[in-house]
């Protein structure tokens, strides 16, 4: 797109010179300053002096990209170093992309970007201003017309609190965010704030750990921090935080790349994720099974004597299977090959459990 | 700039524990009062570990949506939250009187006005007059009634009787009601023998919690005898033992509760003065007591 097309408004332009008169403005290619004899303008191919203000504005209409390029990036988005501005600019790619490039870019297709299960999509706005849009990474292809167009970022909040069963999701950062919805035209402040509805503080630390700031509170440290009725989880024995991590912090779990360790420098085998957020310390739901852990984990072990057939031994095993990872909804009503099939559970039930629900009638604590 | 983190508990399993801070968060967010409001909680994201850093304001006033002061506010919420500095006696408290102390938090680099828990805020009087206003549908609600403040019990914290005792007193004081009593679901008077403690015909039973949950929608209405099985639900209000009670449900659902979280930060410094008078509006709210 030709320059001029993409209009500078009255109001650009005079942020433009009451910013030069404070000094020069420098800003992703764009020079503009002041010398005695007149305005300076330049960008890459292109060095204008002695300008007058009227020359200087219709050079910059002229180069209005670059002057609505700095003008977002420092009026409307403006907050230097915060996590804020370091993710719009991520998104866009700003550091390692032209001005032109990024908005032919926006311009054509939009920029595109997962985050977690969402796909953030950068688009360009009247004179300069970015639009985004939302929607499940499910949905990248899906006709905006199949989807529900949302504007409020608020929506979101209530969007993602249950899952497509209706379940209340306690863990946002579970792969298991809804599809099916829009949001679109977000300014980016309706963005960052839809994002903190959906992936709380993500990010924030994803900032931190981009600049070397992460604080990581490793396992030791936060169980130790724990009082009251989590007093306890200091006591699970090293070898089960491993199983703890195996079972909530894998990406099939979770979205979130595990950073914490055991301790500082004794590391965990689970690996951490393949997230694109950082996830800084053990969460409350994982301190809170930790708990549960903790006591179940005290119980001496004993020897049963059971009489399973190995086609009954492979069921049980089938079955814990198809709970842990959450597959039972998926097993067809008659498909009685597989070893947790409801016909096949309630077979096992019937025949080898006692009236009081004991396996082979063996009581627990024996 | 100044930011507002509402810190409440939430829950793991119940998704309606977190809906009143969200109810009232959307409501001081739509007051233009902050050029930040956030919600924060113990037990779903943002976590109080993370909530600070979520703002963007050198100014926080943290408000702990919570009913008393206690293990939560004096332990758990400056200690997750980074308050190093931190000591409960920065409130000066009673266990009633705790209004603000300032700190500072280091990982975030901010300033921190840390408020005591709205419940003991001398507004909440207000806020249970008026859920008993809301639940009867009568703005003069008092004469010929009875009011219950219902608490949870000591259990683990003394304080959480004090603040309903507290509440039930000044109430008292105003004489609206014919009678006013502080129940409990853990420790005598018992909530259980509700009809035992009034004279009155008419008896409004308002629970001093946050959130409706287990207690307030499963528990008391069965012990009050409103209903034999909560899942059939109550009348309101429901015949028990020659009485009508009218069950209010959780306080912390009465909209005017925004009402109080923004006077928890005026106090501590907090610039809300024209917000506070929008919400108002949106509210309904009377202006708190004392003013
Ligand atoms: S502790 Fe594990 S489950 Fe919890 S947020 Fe971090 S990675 Fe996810």
């Amino acid at each position: 797109m030709a320059a001029t097309e993409a209009g500078l408004a009255p109001d650009q332009f005079e942020d433009l010179v009451d910013a030069v008169t404070e000094g020069p403005v420098e800003f992703d290619g764009l020079t503009v300053g002041y010398e005695d004899d007149g305005y300076v303008f330049e960008v890459p191919d292109l060095h204008r002096e002695h300008l007058s203000v009227e020359e200087l504005e219709r050079v910059a209409a002229a180069n209005a990209e670059w002057v609505t390029n700095w003008h977002f990036w420092t009026v409307v988005v403006g907050g230097e170093g915060t996590a804020r501005r370091d993710f719009l600019r991520w998104l866009e790619a700003a550091d390692e992309h032209t001005v032109q490039a990024r908005y032919d870019a926006m311009e054509a297709d939009g920029i595109h970007h997962e985050w977690g299960e969402l796909l953030v999509t950068v688009e360009l706005g009247e004179v300069g201003y970015r639009r985004y849009e939302l929607r499940h990474v499910d949905d990248s292809e899906a006709d905006p017309a199949d989807l529900t167009v949302h504007d409020e970022p608020r929506d979101l909040r209530d969007l993602s609190k249950y899952d497509d069963r209706g379940r209340y999701r306690p863990l946002k950062t579970a792969p298991s965010l809804v599809d099916g919805w829009m949001l679109r035209d977000l300014t980016s402040g309706e963005l960052k704030e839809a994002l903190g509805f959906v992936y709380p503080a993500t990010v924030e630390n994803w900032h931190r750990e981009h600049e070397g700031t992460l604080d990581v509170s490793h396992w030791r440290e936060t169980a130790e921090r724990q009082t009251g009725i989590y007093d306890v989880v200091d006591e699970l024995p090293r070898e089960a935080v491993e199983w703890v991590t195996e079972a909530a912090c894998v990406d099939s779990q979770c979205l979130k790349r595990r950073e914490w360790q055991y301790d500082e420098d004794d590391h965990l085998d689970t690996p951490g994720g393949d997230g694109t957020f950082p996830c800084r310390e053990p969460c409350s739901l994982v301190v809170a099974a930790a708990r549960k852990w903790t006591k179940l984990e005290e119980e001496a072990e004993r020897t049963y004597e059971f009489e399973l057939t190995p086609s009954e031994k492979e069921q049980l095993e089938a079955i814990v299977d198809a709970v842990a990872d959450g597959r039972t909804d998926e097993i067809r009503e008659a498909d009685v090959y597989e070893g947790a099939n409801r016909y096949r559970a309630r077979y096992l039930r019937a025949k080898r459990f006692d009236e009081d629900g004991r396996l082979c009638g063996v009581p627990t604590e024996e | 700039m100044q930011a507002l983190v509402i810190v409440a508990h939430g829950s793991h399993l119940n998704p309606e524990s977190s809906a009143p801070t969200y109810a009232h968060a959307d409501t001081i967010r739509e007051s233009g009062a902050f050029d930040e409001v956030r919600e924060a909680f113990w037990k779903e994201e943002p976590s109080f570990r993370d909530a600070l850093r979520t703002v963007e304001s050198e100014a926080v006033f943290v408000v702990p949506l919570f009913i008393s002061e206690g293990y939560f506010t004096e332990e758990v919420i400056p200690r997750e939250l980074r308050l190093d500095d931190w000591e409960p006696e920065l409130w000066d408290s009673d266990g009633t009187s705790a209004s603000q102390a300032t700190l500072y938090a280091e990982d975030v680099d901010k300033t921190i006005h840390y408020c005591g828990p709205v419940g003991t805020h001398d507004a909440m009087s207000d806020v249970i007059v008026k859920r008993a206003e809301t639940v009867t549908g009568d703005p003069d609600v008092g004469e010929g009634f009875g009011l219950a403040v219902v608490g949870h019990g000591t259990e683990r914290n003394e304080n959480s009787a004090k603040a309903i005792e507290y509440h039930a007193d000044r109430i008292r004081a105003t004489g609206r009601f014919d009678e006013v009593k502080a129940l409990y679901m853990d420790e005598e008077p018992e909530v259980d023998d509700v009809t035992d403690y009034f004279e009155s015909e008419d008896v409004v039973v308002v629970p001093l919690f946050v959130a409706d949950g287990y207690h307030t929608q499963e528990d008391i209405p069965e012990d009050m005898g409103l209903t034999d099985d909560y899942r059939e639900g109550w009348d309101t209000p429901a015949e028990v033992d020659g009485h009508r009670i009218w069950y209010a449900g959780a306080v912390g659902t009465e909209e005017f509760m925004a009402d109080v979280i923004l006077e928890r930060a005026a106090e501590a410094g907090a610039d809300v003065r024209d917000a506070l008078e929008k919400v108002r509006e949106a509210t309904g709210g009377v202006p708190a007591s004392g003013d």
